[in-house]
């Protein structure tokens, strides 16, 4: 999906577009070969798409998306963050998780449309430039993960952890941090890197 | 460098893989154990973490292209069948839908060795059926769900021993026997060995299936600019899906690149040419446009593989004075419905403990379930967990300490191919472990004695493993004007931390800090080729290509620090950070400073991995101790602590290697108490095909994790000295929390995992 279609305002042409749907279905050989001509416009349309206004990272984007695409779609694939991963798609890994207003969530399981009005934070937002926050240096040094695909996850889920209890013992670590999997089980250092933190805070 | 072509043969997962490979003619000098290392068997923090930890690392599952459409494979519901009819009529209508290929429309690629791209007769829950490409992931939900397609339904089979019957339905018409035989394996006199022992123990042991499950799912991005194909996947063989998918589609090598630059783990389940991927490449090349694959974590489970079950029967006899006699061993074990992993786990049995007689006998059959691919030290870890609780058993029948037992058979030299191990410190991790567990003194005497309803117990199995790797793998070294070095090698760091070893091994032979020094991995475009990460075999493969790409480098230098000092390069010595005059080292010129002499040139080296030592087996050994709690009242196991003592040459990097070890054990924990894949029986589909109910351990589960490295650089293994750990650590795990159940209650649990029913029934209570 390209940026073109997405902001700016609704034009009359898509929108008539939008209302005949079901007029405009393009027939499709069985062949491999397909995509005729109208295709490529049906895309362009705004049919059934809705303005939602994401404040991410600080940042307002004003997009047009389906009312059925989730947070994480939108942060994905529609404003090319891609620091925040999926994993299952099912709200059972955790590697989707963001903040919202500093509560770490499974971004598959909430629609893009019900995350407007709230601050969303992704591992990229708690960057400051180019420096890395505590928590994103203390993975690194305890080496807290391998193959890193859960890493944005697990480090977001922490920082909420934080925001709501900067000391916490370790069995509130554990419970905080259960909801993210990590397969290659980097989890005695995800452990020891947010024990490193908590204790410095 | 001069370099020659030698025969290669090296240990990769269940086999060995003999190739042709170009190797230096000299090797760099080995790293002695006593050489003083400044930045290898240093415990760096890794060079990507900041990629890793920032967002910024791209996957192929964040990979997006202008114009990209998305692609999904579209699978069998049923076990098995035929596809009588399959109507896309009405996918093809949903707006978006660029196209759709089925059996009937798809080039005829052979797969399996018996089956085909689309085969109509499908197999397993999971077969592909049919591909779609749409341009948006919506539209393509829409389009898979409005493809009609009406089967045949076929008998099918799920369980190995019922599909060994006659009369079981077949999968192929040769029958589900692979290669309609069992494979063999006896030496000395079995029946002797059992006549010679003065106790003999016969039990059957059962494992479940379990999966890979890594987070990132099998992805791949196929772009085509006129005939030159791009790929971005994430797989643990860069350039094996490269030349795979070059000689299916029969494009020139020199036109295909596959991109890998960090990918989200595998396991074993990523080291195929996928489906998928040819798939994609085709429909590409139809329309124009670059395709994104994903496959969903359903299908994860379904279809991208699992480690096989087993029904493991032996049978073991030993004289009183601990001398094991015999070991027989049959087996069998699904691999699912095609030729892909397989269920052979008799390594063990042959190779672990010192016996004269050994007889092992296994079987790999086809089952309507999804196809096995090599797990994580694929049959070792099931093995292991029936050979260590039976020698426990056999143990306890002849009187004597489990852990004495094991050190009184240890196998002084490689008994199958009769010749020695490059090293083995098998011992010392035995020794080691039993020290930090406290194994002598708090171990329970008699099984299940502790009082009250939370019973404590240890337990220890053992471990051997290949990962000595060896040629083909190269690498290349790049000195820059300003002193930096970039180091490219084809290999791919599939969470291991191979970008980390190759920039310390770099740096130490260059006498850099690690800073100064960046890796280029995974790009076939861009990098010599490197081996594929399975087997253990990246780190003893690629390290000392990268090393004898540096030494060049370095030597190549002094050309330029000669001429800074005005003395021939004979004349020059080094050591890290600067050349010397041998004669008096008072003269000298900085690595910075003889760079800058270069001007516009650049110092470009290429390093081959050497050949392997004749005559000698490379494996690696270790011992693992568990200490579990048992509540005898719910049946639960709570794992409270695990030892882990292993010989694995030099640790290059001991941070990493702790990682990949507490991984390794908390995925083998997994497996003994936990994960399992269920079927229903009436229907032969999967039950749990989701991280939900396929359990795999979180941060709450962990226990207390020791990780003792008994072993120094193994320098007659190659010149770095490492051999590889990625499975090894996963391997004895299961089998020594089995142990330590059964020391905790007194009653062995015979089959995995070990749940609280299981328990509970051992002990009578249900």
């Amino acid at each position: 999906m390209t940026k073109e279609n997405e902001g700016g305002g609704v034009s009359r042409r898509n929108f008539l577009k939008g209302l005949g749907t079901g007029l405009v279905g393009t027939a499709v050989a069985t062949k491999i070969t397909v995509a005729g001509p109208g295709a490529e416009e049906k895309q362009e349309s705004r049919d059934g798409r809705v303005p939602v206004a994401l404040k991410v990272n600080g940042r307002l984007h004003n997009l047009w998306l389906e009312p059925r695409t989730t947070l994480v779609e939108a942060i994905r694939e529609h404003l090319h963050l891609t620091g925040t991963k999926v994993g299952c798609n099912r709200g059972e890994c955790g590697s989707c998780t963001v903040l919202l207003d500093g509560k770490a969530v499974y971004s598959c399981q909430i629609l893009a449309v019900e995350a407007e009005g709230h601050e969303i934070t992704t591992i990229e937002g708690l960057l400051n430039g180019e420096e890395p926050d505590p928590l994103q240096k203390a993975f690194v040094e305890h080496d807290a993960l391998q193959c890193g695909f859960c890493t944005p996850g697990q480090i977001l889920a922490a920082k909420s952890l934080l925001l709501k209890n900067p000391h916490p013992t370790r069995e509130e670590i554990v419970r905080g941090m259960s909801g993210n999997l990590c397969r290659c089980a980097a989890y005695p250092s995800i452990l020891r890197a947010v024990e490193s933190v908590a204790k410095r805070a | 460098m001069a370099k020659k072509l030698v025969r290669s043969v090296f240990d990769f997962e269940e086999g060995f893989i003999e190739t042709i490979a170009e190797v230096p003619e000299k090797e760099p000098e080995a790293w002695a154990p006593e050489r003083s290392m400044r930045v290898a068997s240093k415990g760096h923090p890794r060079v990507d973490g900041y990629a890793r930890t920032s967002g910024d690392a791209r996957y192929a599952l964040d990979i997006q292209l202008p114009r990209m459409a998305y692609g999904r494979v579209l699978r069998s519901w049923i076990p098995h069948g035929r596809i009588r009819k399959i109507d896309t009529s009405e996918a093809e209508k949903v707006p978006g839908v660029l196209g759709i290929m089925t059996y009937v429309n798809a080039p005829k690629i052979r797969w399996y060795r018996d089956s085909t791209l689309f085969d109509p007769h499908v197999r397993y829950e999971g077969d592909e059926v049919a591909f779609v490409v749409a341009e948006t992931e919506e539209a393509l939900e829409q389009a898979l769900s409005k493809i009609h397609v009406e089967y045949e339904e076929l008998p099918f089979v799920l369980d190995a021993e019922e599909a060994m019957k006659p009369t079981a339905p077949k999968l192929f018409k040769n029958g589900n026997v692979r290669d309609g035989k069992p494979r063999i394996y006896e030496r000395g006199d079995i029946q002797k060995g059992f006549a010679e022992a003065d106790a003999v123990v016969e039990d059957t042991f059962r494992t479940q299936v379990v999966h890979h499950a890594p987070l990132e799912p099998h992805v791949c991005v196929v772009n085509w600019e006129g005939d030159r194909l791009t790929i971005w996947e994430s797989t643990q063989a860069t350039f094996r899906v490269q030349q795979g998918i070059a000689s299916i589609l029969k494009v020139p090598l020199n036109k295909v690149r596959v991109i890998n630059a960090f990918m989200g783990a595998g396991f074993g389940s990523k080291l195929g040419i996928e489906k998928h991927t040819v798939m994609a490449a085709l429909m590409a090349r139809q329309i124009g446009r670059p395709v994104k694959v994903v496959t969903p974590r359903k299908d994860e489970f379904l279809s991208m593989g699992n480690r096989p079950a087993s029904v493991q029967k032996l049978k073991v006899g030993a004289k009183k004075d601990g001398t094991l006699t015999a070991i027989s061993l049959w087996s069998v074990g699904p691999g699912g419905a095609y030729r892909s992993g397989s269920a052979y786990l008799g390594t063990p049995a042959r190779e672990m403990y010192k016996c004269a007689n050994v007889r092992t006998e296994e079987y790999t059959v086809y089952v309507n379930t999804g196809p096995a691919r090599a797990m994580r030290a694929p049959g070792h870890v099931q093995a292991f967990f029936a050979l260590d609780s039976i020698l426990d058993e056999l143990a306890e029948k002849i009187g004597m300490d489990p852990l004495d037992f094991r050190m009184a058979n240890i196998a002084e030299i490689d008994q199958v191919r009769k010749r020695p191990y490059t090293s083995k410190r098998l011992k010392e991790a035995y020794e080691a472990g039993a020290r930090a567990i406290g194994w002598y003194e708090r171990r329970n005497k008699v099984p299940g004695s502790g009082k009250g309803p939370l019973k404590r117990g240890l337990g220890v199995a053992s471990q051997i493993w290949g990962g000595g790797g060896g040629p083909p793998a190269f690498a290349t070294v790049e000195i820059n004007r300003d002193g930096t070095v970039v180091v490219h090698s084809g290999s791919q760091d599939i969470g291991t931390g191979t970008r980390t070893i190759v920039a310390q091994v770099a740096a130490e032979e260059l006498g850099l800090d690690l800073d100064r020094v960046s890796v280029v991995i995974g790009d076939t475009a861009l990098c010599p080729y490197g081996p594929t990460s399975g087997g253990s075999i990246t780190a003893a493969s690629l390290t000392p290509a990268v090393q004898a790409a540096a030494v060049e480098a370095r030597e190549r230098l002094k050309d330029y620090a000669a001429a800074v000092l005005g003395v021939e390069p004979e004349r020059v010595s080094y050591e890290p950070g600067r050349y010397y005059l041998t004669e008096d080292p008072s003269k000298s010129v900085s690595f910075e400073e003889a760079a800058r002499k270069m001007g516009n040139n650049m110092v470009v080296t290429t390093g081959a991995r050497g050949p392997n030592p004749k005559g000698y087996t490379i494996n690696s050994f270790g011992a693992q101790f568990a200490e579990v709690e048992v509540d005898v009242e719910t049946g639960k196991v709570r794992v409270l602590k695990i030892v882990a003592a292993h010989d694995i040459g030099r640790a290059i990097n001991p941070l990493t290697v702790r990682s990949q070890f507490e991984g390794g054990i908390i995925m083998g924990m997994g497996y003994a108490l936990t994960e399992e894949r269920w079927l229903d029986p009436q229907v032969g589909r999967q039950v749990n095909p989701n991280l939900h109910e396929y359990k795999v351990p979180t941060l709450a589960d962990i226990p207390e994790i020791e990780v003792i490295i008994v072993s120094e650089a193994d320098t007659k293994a190659n010149t770095v000295g490492g051999k590889g750990i990625g499975e090894p650590c996963i391997i004895p795990t299961a089998a020594a929390i089995a142990n330590a159940v059964y020391n905790a209650i007194g009653v062995r649990v015979k089959e995995l995992p070990i749940t609280p029913d299981r328990v509970l029934r051992a002990l009578g209570k249900a």
